[in-house]
Formats: C-alpha cells, sequence, structure tokens
C-alpha cells in the first residue's frame, strides 16, 4: 500500500513500537515471510520430531541400535559403480545447495545495488543449482529404490558383526541374524527418509519454480520500474530457510 | 449497503478506489470487512450444522429404545426405523466435534473479529495482503465443503472422534467411517490449515506494521492483543497437524505403518508392517490441540474484555496483568500437551512435569477472571445483550475453569479421563465460553457490521434461555463423569450401572433441544436485522476505539474516507473526573479541559473532600493499588 512507504518514512524518527512505522523497519512482505518461515520451521519440527521418536524407539542398549549405518546405504556415486564412497555424493548435493544460496546472496546484492544485469546472472546460477540438487535428488533416490528401499518395507539393517556386538551387550534378549549382510531393519527407516526428504524436496522445487518467475520478471524489468529489487530479498529469504532446513535433514539423516 | 465512491480530493489517501462489481463486492470480496461477515456467515451455518448434529445424537443418548419417525425421514438409512446407526452415531460425534472447534470457534470466531478487527481496532486502511485474506476465506470454504461432503459418502463421515487418533484413522478397514469419509477429514483439515496460515501470517503482520500513528503496543485494545497471540498460536501450531496428518495420509494410503503397531483385525494381523507407534500421533497432535483450545478460547476473551470495559464505563481494572497474562497463557499453551495423554502410558515423571506446567495456567486465567469482575465492581453497568453475553462468558469461564484444575491432575485423571466429566469441563470452559464470547462480539460489533442494531429484546431471551440450558445441559453431567459414565457411548441401557442415569440423560436432552431452538431467535434477530434493523448511530456503545470514528453507514474499502486517524491514549479510558462524557475515544487530541467543567457538570465526580485519617492512608493506598477507592 502505497500510503505506507510515505507514513513510513514520515515517521522513522518516532520510537520503534508507537505506531505509524513498522517496528523493524521491514515491509508487510517481509515480515510475513519471516512469519511464513518461522511455521514452515515448525512443520519440519515436526517432521524431524517424528523421525527422532521411532529412530530412538530402534534403541536396543544404550549404544547400540539396529538402525542402519546410512554410510553403508548412501555409498555409490554415478559412473563410479562398486566402489565405496560413503556419503560422498550426498556431500556434493549439499555443496550445490550451499554454493546456490552464495549465488542468492549474491543476486540479493546486486539488487540493492539495482544492478539489472548482475540479478539476472546470478539468479540463472541460483536456479541452474536448484535444478542441479533436485537432479542430484532424483538420482539418489532412484538408486535407493534400486537397492530394496520401499515405503512398507525396509531391507536395510546392521551387518553380523553389528548383531554380534549387539549380543554380547543385551541383556538376555538374543537378536537373530539373517538374511546376508542385511536383516530386515527397523520399518520406517526408508518411508521417514522418503518423506522428509521428499518434503524438503518439495520445497526446493517450489522455490525453484518462484526463482523462475523472480527471473522472468527481473528480465522483463518489473523490478527496475518498481524501483527496488525487494522481492529478490524475499525469495532469498525463502532460498536460504530451504538451505538451512536442508542442513539439519543431512545431518540427520546422514551424519548421526 | 451501499459502497459510495470517494470524492475526487480525497482519492489520494485511497488506495481501493475501483469501481465493484457484484463477484469483486460480495464474493471475491478483498474488503477486510466483507470478508469477515462472510467468515460469520459460514460460521453460523457451520454452528447450525453442528449444533443440529449434537441434537440427533442427544436424542439417541436420551431415548435409545424409542423410534423416531423423523430420524428416519431425515438421516435415511442412517436411522432405519427411526433409530439411529451406532457407526453413524460415533460419525456425528467426530463432525460434530470437528465443526465446533475448527470451523465454528477457531474460523467462525477467530476469523470473524481478527478480520474486523484488527484494521479498524489499529487504524489501518486493510489487511496487511488482502488477497491472501481473500484466499484465507476461500480455502476455509472449501474446506467447509469438503467436510459436509464426507457425511454423504457411503460408509458414512470420520467416525474417530474429533483428535482421529489411530488405528482408528489409520487402517481403512477398522470401522466403516474410516474410508472415504475419513480421506475426507484429513483433506479438509489440510485445507483448513492453509486458510488458518493465511489468516494468521495476516493478521500478525498487520497488528506489528500497520498501526496507525501513535497506536503503540500498550495502546492497542485488548482485542487486538487477543487476536495476535491467538495468530501466533495458529501460525505455530498448525504446522505440526499439517505433519501429523501428512504421516497419517502415507499410513492409510501408501503403505506406511509410522502410526501402526501389532494391530489384529478378526484375529490374524491387520498389517503386514508394524513398527510405529499410535501414540507418538497423539503426542503431534496435542501439540496442535492444546494451542488449540486457546486459539478457540483468546479471541473470546479479547472480546470480553473490550465489552465488559465499554459496558462498565470504567477502565479495564489491570490493563497490563492482561496482557501478560494472555502472554503467559500462550506460551504455556505449547508445552502443557501432555494433560490429555496421562493414561496413554506415558512415563509417571513425564505426567508430573505436565501437571506442574498444567496447573500453573490457572494463575493467569485467574488473573483474567478477577480483572473482569474488577472490571465490574461497582462500575456503571449497561446491561446490554453483549454485556450480558460477556457476565455469561465469565460465568463458564469460572465454572468450567475449576474442573480444569481436577483434570490437570494426572492422579485424578486415571479416574475421569475419557468420562463425562471431561465433556462437561471444555464444554463449559472452551465450547459454552467461546459461543458466549462469540456472541457478545456478534451484539457489540453487529451496528459496525452492518449499520444497524440488533433487537435488544430478543437478545435478551437469546442470552437468558442459551445460559440456563447451557448450565442444565453441562452441569449434571459433571456427577455423571465422577460416577464413571465413559464419553462417546452409543447406549447406555445395555449397562445396568449406567442406566440409572436415564433420567438425567433426558433432562440434558430436553435443555439442549430448548437451548438448540432458542437459537432461532439470535438467527431470526441476526438476518432480520442486516434489512430491517433499527438505523444505529456512529458509535452506539460510546467506546472509545477507533473502530467507531470510521462511517459504518457506507462500506468504505479503506475504512476512513481521509486521513487516518491519531492515537492519543490507551482505549479504556471511561469515567474519567474530567471528562464531561464518561468517555474519551483514543483519536481525539487532550485539549486539557479547563476547571470550569468540574464546577458546572454534575456528571463529574465530586473532589474528595474527606481527607484521610493519617493511620488510613496504609489502607487507601491498599484500596487505590485494587482500584477500589473512588
Amino acid at each position: 500500500m502505497s500510503n505506507h512507504t510515505t507514513t513510513q518514512a514520515e515517521f522513522q524518527d518516532k520510537p520503534m513500537w508507537s505506531g505509524g512505522r513498522s517496528p523493524f523497519d521491514v515491509s508487510y512482505g517481509k515480515l510475513m515471510m519471516w512469519i511464513f518461515l518461522l511455521s514452515d520451521a515448525f512443520t519440519f519440527s515436526c517432521l524431524l520430531v517424528q523421525y527422532g521418536a521411532q529412530r530412538f524407539s530402534n534403541v536396543i542398549t544404550p549404544i547400540t541400535s539396529n538402525w542402519p549405518n546410512p554410510a553403508s546405504i548412501f555409498n555409490h556415486f554415478p559412473f563410479l559403480h562398486g566402489l565405496h564412497l560413503p556419503l560422498l555424493f550426498v556431500s556434493v548435493m549439499t555443496f550445490i545447495l550451499i554454493l546456490s544460496s552464495v549465488t542468492m546472496v549474491l543476486a540479493v546484492e546486486a539488487g540493492h545495488r539495482n544492478s539489472k544485469k548482475e540479478v539476472e546472472k546470478f539468479m540463472i546460477y541460483t536456479i541452474l543449482g536448484g535444478f542441479a540438487f533436485l537432479g542430484c535428488q532424483a538420482w539418489e533416490w532412484y538408486t535407493f529404490i534400486h537397492e530394496g528401499a520401499r515405503l512398507y518395507g525396509n531391507t536395510f539393517g546392521i551387518t553380523e558383526q553389528g548383531y554380534a556386538h549387539m549380543n554380547s551387550l543385551s541383556f538376555g534378549d538374543h537378536f537373530e541374524w539373517k538374511n546376508g549382510d542385511r536383516t530386515v531393519g527397523p520399518v520406517p527407516f526408508a518411508a521417514l527418509f522418503f518423506i522428509v526428504t521428499g518434503f524438503h524436496g518439495f520445497h526446493v522445487f517450489s522455490g525453484v519454480v518462484i526463482n523462475v518467475i523472480i527471473y522472468i520478471m527481473t528480465v522483463r524489468g518489473v523490478f527496475e520500474r518498481r524501483g527496488h529489487y525487494e522481492m529478490i530479498e524475499k525469495t532469498g529469504l525463502y532460498w536460504h530457510f530451504v538451505d538451512l532446513v536442508w542442513v539439519f535433514v543431512f545431518t540427520f539423516f546422514y551424519l548421526i | 449497503m451501499s459502497t459510495v465512491a470517494l470524492k475526487e480530493e480525497d482519492s489520494h489517501t485511497h488506495d481501493h478506489h475501483h469501481k465493484e462489481s457484484f463477484v469483486s463486492k460480495y464474493i471475491f470480496s478483498m474488503d477486510h470487512k466483507m470478508i469477515s461477515k462472510q467468515f460469520l456467515i459460514t460460521g453460523i451455518i457451520m454452528g447450525v450444522i453442528g449444533m443440529g448434529m449434537s441434537m440427533l445424537f442427544r436424542l439417541q443418548l436420551a431415548w435409545p429404545d424409542e423410534q423416531f419417525g423423523i430420524l428416519e425421514m431425515l438421516l435415511g438409512k442412517w436411522a432405519v426405523d427411526g433409530k439411529l446407526d451406532p457407526n453413524f452415531y460415533m460419525g456425528l460425534v467426530t463432525i460434530h466435534g470437528t465443526i465446533m472447534v475448527f470451523y465454528v470457534l477457531t474460523a467462525g470466531l477467530s476469523g470473524t473479529f481478527s478480520n474486523l478487527l484488527i484494521p479498524l481496532q489499529v487504524g489501518a486502511r486493510d489487511m496487511a495482503s488482502p488477497f491472501l485474506n481473500m484466499l484465507s476465506y476461500w480455502f476455509f470454504f472449501l474446506s467447509s465443503v469438503v467436510l459436509l461432503s464426507s457425511v454423504f459418502v457411503e460408509t458414512g463421515p470420520a467416525s474417530a472422534g474429533w483428535t482421529v487418533y489411530p488405528p482408528l484413522s489409520a487402517l481403512e478397514k477398522a470401522v466403516p467411517g474410516s474410508g472415504l469419509g475419513m480421506t475426507l477429514w484429513l483433506v479438509a483439515i489440510a485445507l483448513f490449515i492453509v486458510s488458518a496460515l493465511f489468516g494468521g501470517i495476516n493478521y500478525i503482520s498487520t497488528v506489528l506494521n500497520m498501526r496507525t500513528k501513535g497506536m503503540s503496543m500498550n495502546r492497542m485494545p485488548l482485542t487486538i492483543w487477543a487476536f495476535l497471540f491467538t495468530a501466533i498460536l495458529g501460525v505455530l501450531s498448525f504446522p505440526v497437524l499439517l505433519g501429523a496428518s501428512l504421516f497419517l495420509i502415507f499410513d492409510r494410503s501408501f503403505g506406511t505403518s509410522f502410526y501402526l503397531s501389532d494391530i489384529y483385525l478378526d484375529g490374524i494381523g491387520a498389517l503386514e508392517n508394524v513398527g510405529g507407534s499410535p501414540v507418538l500421533y497423539q503426542h503431534l497432535f496435542w501439540f496442535l490441540g492444546h494451542p488449540e483450545v486457546y486459539i478457540i478460547l483468546l479471541p473470546a476473551l479479547g472480546i470480553t474484555s473490550e465489552v465488559i470495559s465499554t459496558n462498565a464505563r470504567k477502565p479495564i481494572f489491570g490493563y497490563s496483568a492482561m496482557v501478560i497474562s494472555l502472554a503467559s497463557i500462550s506460551f504455556l499453551s505449547f508445552i502443557v500437551w501432555g494433560h490429555h495423554m496421562f493414561i496413554t502410558g506415558m512415563n509417571p515423571f513425564l505426567g508430573s512435569v505436565f501437571m506442574i506446567l498444567t496447573l500453573i495456567i490457572a494463575v493467569p486465567s485467574a488473573v483474567k477472571a478477577f480483572n473482569y469482575l474488577a472490571t465490574l465492581w461497582r462500575g456503571n453497568l449497561r446491561l446490554t445483550p453483549a454485556m450480558l453475553f460477556s457476565i455469561g462468558l465469565v460465568s463458564f469461564f469460572i465454572s468450567g475453569g475449576l474442573t480444569g484444575i481436577y483434570l490437570g491432575n494426572a492422579a485424578l485423571d486415571i479416574q475421569m479421563h475419557d468420562s463425562y466429566f471431561v465433556v462437561a469441563h471444555f464444554h463449559l470452559v472452551m465450547g459454552s465460553a467461546a459461543i458466549f464470547g462469540m456472541m457478545a462480539g456478534i451484539y457489540h460489533w453487529f451496528p459496525r457490521m452492518y449499520g444497524r442494531m440488533m433487537n435488544d429484546t430478543l437478545g435478551y431471551f437469546h442470552f437468558w434461555i442459551t445460559f440456563i440450558t447451557a448450565y442444565l445441559v453441562f452441569f449434571p453431567m459433571h456427577f455423571m463423569g465422577l460416577a464413571g459414565v465413559p464419553r462417546r457411548y452409543y447406549q447406555f441401557t445395555l449397562m445396568e450401572d449406567f442406566s440409572i442415569w436415564g433420567d438425567v440423560n433426558k433432562l440434558i436432552t430436553v435443555a439442549s433441544l430448548v437451548g438448540g431452538f432458542a437459537q432461532i431467535l439470535f438467527l431470526y434477530n441476526f438476518f432480520n436485522s442486516i434489512f430491517r434493523g433499527k438505523k444505529s448511530a456512529q458509535n452506539p456503545w460510546q467506546s472509545n476505539t477507533l473502530e467507531w470514528t470510521s462511517p459504518i453507514e457506507v462500506r468504505l474499502h479503506g475504512n476512513w474516507p481521509k486521513e487516518l486517524p491519531t492515537v492519543y491514549r490507551g482505549p479504556y479510558e471511561y469515567s474519567r473526573p474530567d471528562r464531561v462524557e464518561d468517555f474519551f475515544p483514543q483519536h481525539i487530541k487532550d485539549e486539557g479541559f479547563p476547571e470550569i467543567l468540574i464546577t458546572t457538570e454534575s456528571k463529574v465526580a465530586p473532589k474528595k473532600v474527606v481527607l484521610e485519617e493519617p493511620s488510613n492512608v496504609f489502607f487507601t493506598a491498599i484500596k487505590r493499588i485494587f482500584g477500589l477507592s473512588r
């Protein structure tokens, strides 16, 4: 609303919360984006709490659980069959996503300088980074499903040594090890992976779509006419948030 | 109701200077006032449906062996020979709860009054984003349609209770209502969450960002504080339900087993996969579910603060205490969800933590109740229908809140969980209290919404009948609950221990029928007054707040024809001794009235002539602190 920008300028010297101005000196749109992100953070927290609860319910002894070791599952890399490269591919994915966050920062910074050319350039990089990440995730899912991961079951478990270790520690219970070097592990393992990374991937996908829209608007000079590139900032907030969430997803699903 | 185009010279302050077609004015309207009316009328329709359902299952509980021809006429195969089908009984209970909790008391109450009052009372031209605001309503509408359509599917509506615990909600074959009806329920709730999110984000940013000049946070009416905290609760707790229902949908439709453990149906394992935990769903649900209770209650409390202060012609007692209690209730509501789950096998230590936190909520709640009473104390009461409903809310809030202290106790909960005691408790403190707050709001702000007055006489009848029948319905349930009568049972005559409650059940049903049909008075009054009510004055209640400074004769998109009003003081300056009138609107500058007024006007309180005895100074100070000294 145009009159609000004028009132804001007029009352900038007023105390922060006295009314007639934004207490944080932000437009309502940016404020709404922050509130939305806060809310979305709770959605992801819910998903990760679900993950944590189900993982902890599979703890058998204080230091052992039959939760599969991610490093022995996510050890594939495209074109390098048969090599044991634990978590290398997902590290590359993470690196790509963080890199796209960097280019997003550069786009926002270029927007502050009203440099249309540079905004376009860095938005393109960001969009490419987003697509690359989505492509990597597709390959990751494909490989995972190929190895037998399903929503309704789980073929991954811990190894014979793991079971022997568990039996040596457990108090009375004896755990049978069967089925080659893999046994039937905790059922929700793969399902949780699909839902949480899928939900995150959905966020990345929406982010890419938004970025493309913003890019088209930049090319058509919408923001140049508007005189500011605040829209880039708002999209940037969302993009960094998605990146931040990935750090948590990565930590919970791959590292620990 | 007509929209008047502004004069040319004013249009520079008016952002929405456009011609409105029927569709953009009444259907896809972006004007917060119209959206609030849409929320209200949808909420009223949903309320009538939800209440009608409760009357149907009350009939069953009172006369389980009778046959009502009218039921077969109304419900067809769900009431063969005029006797309610047990599965449909469960469906009715579920949908009644869902409609009342989410559709009437969340969207209908908070949606209506947040939309109406936030921009008007903080002095903004509209919501921060009118477009999202419109989407919020239409997602809510869509959600209502989906939920109501679930009543018409062949296997019946969702029937796992409004909390939809798995496995009844996760296994499609558990009960008939676990089929398509349950899926539609989940879809409806997902849409509802989107609506609540759009609304909540909008409300928070409007309150924070768009207050007019001089409207600092401590000059905001308590309604706005209440709506702000409500929106914060909604924005932070609804996403968790979204996550939980996402997992539930996967359990239902894609073969996962997040919420399913070893379950047997007809003696064989119902699932190939196990390993989930139904209790986990309960944790996630009640992480929404408990804040949801306050999402329902806080707007009603905010409305009551405003109505009681205006109609007692006294400043609200303890403004900052009211705000702090709202804040602490909101904070505590996030960390007490476990008290809904004391007997799920939760670790007793955890239970005692939740118990202590729960009982702490009694402190801010009591602060609010006593502040209402202290505001009423020695006030110049104007018993308008709105005021009566507000006082009714205080009554319900106290009598229902006291039983909350019983139920918050983990040990007592072993006896009282899932009994009629629980039903009585939450229907009084959250159901009736919030409905009364909503009614108070409707009677109070009807002139602001439609420019006309509601009929007072009908309002008084409506209040007294509703108030008495509400107590007649819910008070006896305490005794039933203490005796161990479980909730959600279809027919008590089958069990000898419970059949002694037959007469009480009949009393409750008769009272609920009387109370239910009394709402026709309200409906008639409401819809008749929209078209034929007495024209209202600009400020009919002589209130201080800003919404009465925006012209109510015409619907103006932009709220104020010229500049936005500037605020000079808090909203509750009633009966100031130095003023001729007993109210002092927020937007009027204090010109410093000269002494002469004090001598000429009889309305002004006389100066204290009696000097206090030195020995009484301490007690006078104490009295002043508590607002008892005039």
